[in-house]
């Protein structure tokens, strides 16, 4: 096994893992602040990928240029969301607030294969199919463009929530309920925000994912586990963690594809997982 | 209750069961379709089922027989065959035809030998579907170890007529129920086909769920394999392709020595030039041959934006599983379930318009001496390309794309 | 209390005159409702008893059904040795799961993430194990008979639905006298407030694995009644997400941790899943992914509306204990 075989394999899966980080970042904002388990996050990372897909048949438009208007109206229907539907399930049991969203994800799935039938959706962009050469490395040119894009989404986010007065309310609420609630803050409107916020995410790591995979209805449920997988291992309520945690995952799995058999590479991320919440359960970045 | 009255009611029941069939001495056939319309199949049920809607029409000039189709889509999940079968057996059907996908024709199987109706495959390639020792299900459609054997068999007739000798193969395979039982007939024929110049130098089997195929690729080109012989389904067919051009991976070839996906219209769609020259040694219809011609005139009024071709595999054995049950009710002329069945035994299809010899149906009801053909993508069509006597081109390998 | 009594009497008694009106269709059907029924009260067994959402239950389902279906196909040994191989690994599994989560402290989401990576794993390496057939999956002998093998648990389909009639009785009668008993208060308690219960001096450690190991022994026969009526098991079918969604379906609609949910949860959706499929090809709309978006509709709405389930929601107009 060469060093480059090794080298070019690692580089990808950093690559890749940091769009899945960024999906996962969404879903640790919602999952840390607001406390619902949203098995609904991957079809909603399915649905911003379609949108991609429509706004590139449509008018030509490039995923990158789609992200704002895709993730502008995520938002609006993530705040929507949590206000109408899961607002009044915060307090539910848990089994509860699962299964809601899992109606919710059994609607949507379904809806985008009534909508778009089962065939393979794509983006064909000349540049998804070059690479950069660097020596015996070959960088895929689209990939390296995404995990772009999802380090600048994190950076914004992050920039959110450490300076804006929005951004610092939210964290109070997700810290501690009842004091921001004492202090008159607004929590149900923050959850809803926070909620749209974490759309807001899921759709630009849609538009960034829609050029390296195709789109298919079942996708949803597989990046739904994904999502939980790697936010687990990077830490709730961390956003570095999400991000960590997703190239920790992505490397991971490549390297567990080769040098173990490629079919058995999730595998070692459920393993891992598994580890995790026995050995540290706030994950790697995670506060208790 | 005591056992004697546990059987007379259970002989109650079956007699109250059988009374539909012996009512419906009517003059049509009801032929009960059960194909994955949704679910992750219903691409390629969608596409039998193209192959089914055309059949009544064809089947009434050909055979003067009137047969009437009644469609169910078991959302390939095997629990709903089984319950859809059931229905379907329930609503009259004479008989069953489908279901492309091996664990629900093994469900639908027991349902059809336990009711004692007809089961005719249309597409399923496990071998022990044909092993259990049933009277009432036929398989008009390779198993896994006939796929391969001639799958290979035409890949040594590729390279003789093509004048090439790769001496090495890398092996790459989805690790489903189809890639295992292909990996295994493939492990098993190899050996005992010596006239292939080559070498299987690496194996690589895949999640066919994956949407991310680097690894297996990087792993692939390490290889340093002449060509790329390749047992996979449309997705992933799809986005190897692509990161073979991002990894600038340039084989021989990609060859297939009996799978699904690279003469599937999708793969074209998304691929474009990129589909050009793959090769796949699957089971075809023969473009030459009388009822080909027929199948493909209903199937262009049917579908008038569509091609038959791209439908060519799904949609020719759909209407040939159909063709079977028509042709044994015109001689049985009943339809009672047992009469068909045997029938169904009797059958000799020489008009037909897939490859290979008649169809007639062994003591296990499978059909042998099924062909394959060699298709290779050409001109963003699949082209059958061998053998000769079925070909409307000239093979190309390797491919123009090849870099040593 | 007498009311009860009466109304499960009735019950009893339609149940086991079904077949002399029901078709094979309907029998069929009746058998899925059962299976579901049974396989749901031993989910509620851990999740309503004992407050533990596991979403990975298909874990034993598929071992169990792995387990006696390895042993017929390899050895021969019918389904009553295989049963006690197929509980016996469930419940070491149950146990080792348990004790990682509840010596760890993992609990709620967590738990519940726990038990679906578990099932992930195992699907995933299952797909690897030759020995049990692989991704290709594994196919029992079938061998129709009309006679009742009871022995290899072979024969026609009327045996399945009394087999499963049977235990789905013995499942219900087995929980209304636990939940009645010094186990059941302690369960309850658990679930009400751990902390609470713990001070009280309950062994609350020792209760929960009860409660896993209970459950998964349930599970596990489940898991060897597919074996044997379905025949055919693969990986990929058996130990999926979806079919551990499937399977707290029924308890969720039902009513989590009532006795008589589960049951009634598991007749509401199979007739429910089959009777839009009937409404849908009457009114002609054959488009693939409707039936599943009126299906997850509804599910939507009973979890919004009744959040507790529809059974004790019907129990309170019966004027019957849930």
């Amino acid at each position: 096994m060469s060093v480059d075989l090794v080298a070019n394999v690692v580089i990808a899966g950093v690559l890749t893992g940091l769009v899945y980080g960024l999906m996962a970042l969404g879903l640790s904002v919602i999952f840390g602040v607001v406390r619902v388990v949203n098995f609904a996050h991957g079809e909603m990372m399915t649905v911003a990928m379609y949108a991609a897909t429509i706004l590139f048949a449509a008018f030509k438009l490039d995923p990158f240029l789609a992200m704002l208007p895709v993730a502008a109206l995520f938002f609006v229907l993530g705040y929507a969301l949590q206000a109408g539907l899961i607002n009044p399930f915060i307090t539910r049991p848990e089994h509860s607030q699962f299964m809601l969203l899992v109606a919710v994800a059994i609607v949507m799935v379904n809806a985008m294969l009534m909508i778009f039938g089962p065939d393979a959706r794509n983006v064909q962009l000349d540049y998804q199919l070059e690479s950069f050469e660097i020596g015996k490395i070959l960088i895929d040119k689209a990939r390296l463009y995404a995990a772009g894009a999802a380090l600048v989404a994190a950076a914004a986010l992050f920039c959110f929530f450490r300076y804006s007065l929005t951004g610092k309310a939210i964290r109070a609420c997700a810290d501690n309920y009842l004091g921001a609630k004492v202090v008159g803050l607004n929590v149900k409107k923050y959850y809803a925000f926070t909620f749209g916020l974490g759309s807001a995410c899921v759709a630009v790591a849609g538009c960034a994912m829609a050029l390296l995979v195709d789109v298919t209805p079942p996708l949803g449920p597989y990046y739904t586990l994904l999502a939980f997988v790697i936010v687990i291992v990077g830490g709730l309520g961390s956003m570095t963690g999400a991000l960590l945690g997703g190239v920790l995952i992505g490397v991971s799995e490549a390297l567990a594809g080769l040098f173990i058999t490629p079919s058995a590479k999730s595998m070692f991320s459920f393993g891992l997982l598994i580890l995790v919440l026995l050995l540290r359960p706030q994950g790697l970045l995670g506060r208790r | 209750m005591n056992r004697r009255n546990f059987n007379r009611a259970l002989a109650a029941s079956a007699a109250l069961a059988a009374v539909p069939y012996v009512r419906a001495q009517s003059p049509k056939l009801k032929i009960g379709v059960i194909l994955p319309k949704s679910g992750y199949l219903s691409f390629i049920g969608q596409s039998c089922q193209k192959g089914a809607d055309l059949a009544p029409g064809v089947i009434r000039d050909l055979l003067g027989v009137d047969i009437e189709l009644m469609n169910a889509d078991f959302e390939s999940n095997v629990d709903t065959a089984r319950t859809r079968a059931e229905r379907l057996i329930q609503e009259g059907a004479n008989v069953l035809v489908g279901p492309f996908d091996s664990g629900a024709a093994a469900a639908i199987a027991q349902v059809a030998e336990q009711r004692g109706v007809p089961f005719v495959i249309n597409i399923a390639a496990a071998p022990q579907i044909t092993e259990q020792g049933y009277k009432f299900v036929f398989r008009n459609f390779q198993t896994a170890g006939d796929i391969v054997r001639n799958g290979l068999a035409l890949m040594g007739e590729l390279f003789q007529a093509t004048n090439t000798v790769p001496r090495t193969a890398v092996f790459m395979h989805v690790n489903d129920t189809f890639g295992q039982a292909m990996a295994k007939g493939i492990g098993a024929f190899m050996p005992r086909l010596t006239q292939l110049p080559f070498k299987i130098v690496d194996t690589i089997s895949y999640d066919p769920a994956a949407k991310d195929l680097t690894v297996e690729v990087s792993k692939a080109k390490a290889a340093n394999a002449d060509f790329l012989m390749l047992v996979c389904r449309l997705n992933d067919a799809i986005i190897l392709r692509r990161e073979m051009v991002k990894q600038r991976w340039n084989p021989m070839g990609i060859v297939s020595p009996g799978s699904p996906g690279m003469y599937e219209e999708q793969y074209f769609k998304a691929l474009g030039k990129l589909s050009e020259h793959s090769i796949s040694n699957v089971p075809w219809y023969n473009p030459n041959a009388k009822l080909t011609k027929v199948v493909e005139k209903a199937f262009l009024k049917q579908n008038p934006k569509d091609k038959l071709v791209f439908h060519g595999l799904n949609a020719g054995f759909t209407f040939e599983a159909i063709l079977v049950a028509a042709d044994a009710y015109k001689r049985a002329k009943s339809t009672d379930a047992k009469t068909l069945a045997d029938a169904i035994r009797q059958t000799n299809i020489t008009e037909k318009m897939t490859l290979g010899g008649p169809i007639k149906f062994n003591e296990k009801g499978q059909v042998e001496g099924i062909g394959s053909a060699c298709v290779q993508n050409l001109n963003l069509t699949p082209t059958v390309v061998l053998p000769t006597n079925a070909a409307t081109a000239k093979p190309v390998f390797p491919a123009p794309y090849y870099k040593k | 209390m007498k009311k009860e009594f009466v109304y499960l009497g009735i019950l009893a008694v339609l149940m086991l005159a079904l077949p002399a009106v029901a078709g094979p269709y309907w029998l069929s059907v009746a058998t899925l409702i059962l299976y579901f029924a049974y396989t749901g009260q031993a989910w509620n067994v851990m999740m309503g008893f004992a407050g533990q959402l596991s979403l990975g239950h298909s874990l034993y389902v598929g071992v169990g059904a792995y387990a006696a279906g390895a042993i017929f196909f390899h050895y021969g040994i019918g389904p009553w040795a295989g049963l006690w191989v197929a509980m016996l690994l469930c419940v070491a599994l149950g146990l080792v799961i348990g004790f990682l989560a509840f010596r760890f402290g993992i609990s709620g989401v967590y738990f519940a993430l726990l038990t679906i990576a578990f099932a992930e794993f195992t699907r995933i390496g299952f797909d690897h194990l030759d020995w049990l057939g692989g991704p290709g999956g594994m196919f029992l002998k079938v061998a129709q008979r009309d006679t009742w093998d009871v022995l290899n648990f072979r024969g026609p389909p009327l045996m399945y639905y009394y087999s499963m009639l049977l235990l789905t009785a013995l499942a219900f009668l087995g929980c209304y006298f636990l939940l009645k008993s010094r186990a059941g208060y302690y369960w309850q308690a658990i679930r009400e407030n751990e902390e609470a219960a713990q001070a009280l001096g309950i062994n609350t450690f020792r209760w929960k694995m009860a409660a896993v190991a209970l459950s998964a022994a349930m599970t596990s026969i489940s898991g060897v009644f597919f074996a044997f009526y379905y025949n055919n098991l693969f990986p990929h079918e058996i130990f999926s997400m979806n079919r551990s969604i499937e399977l707290i379906l029924g308890p969720v609609i039902g009513g989590i941790g009532t006795l008589f949910g589960p049951i009634f949860g598991a007749a509401v959706l199979t007739l429910l899943s089959d009777g839009i499929t009937e409404a849908l090809a009457a009114l002609g709309w054959e488009i693939p992914g409707i039936k599943q978006v009126f299906y997850g509709l509804v599910l939507l709405a009973v979890v919004m509306f009744l959040p507790h389930g529809i059974w004790p929601a019907i129990a309170k107009r019966l004027k019957i204990r849930a």
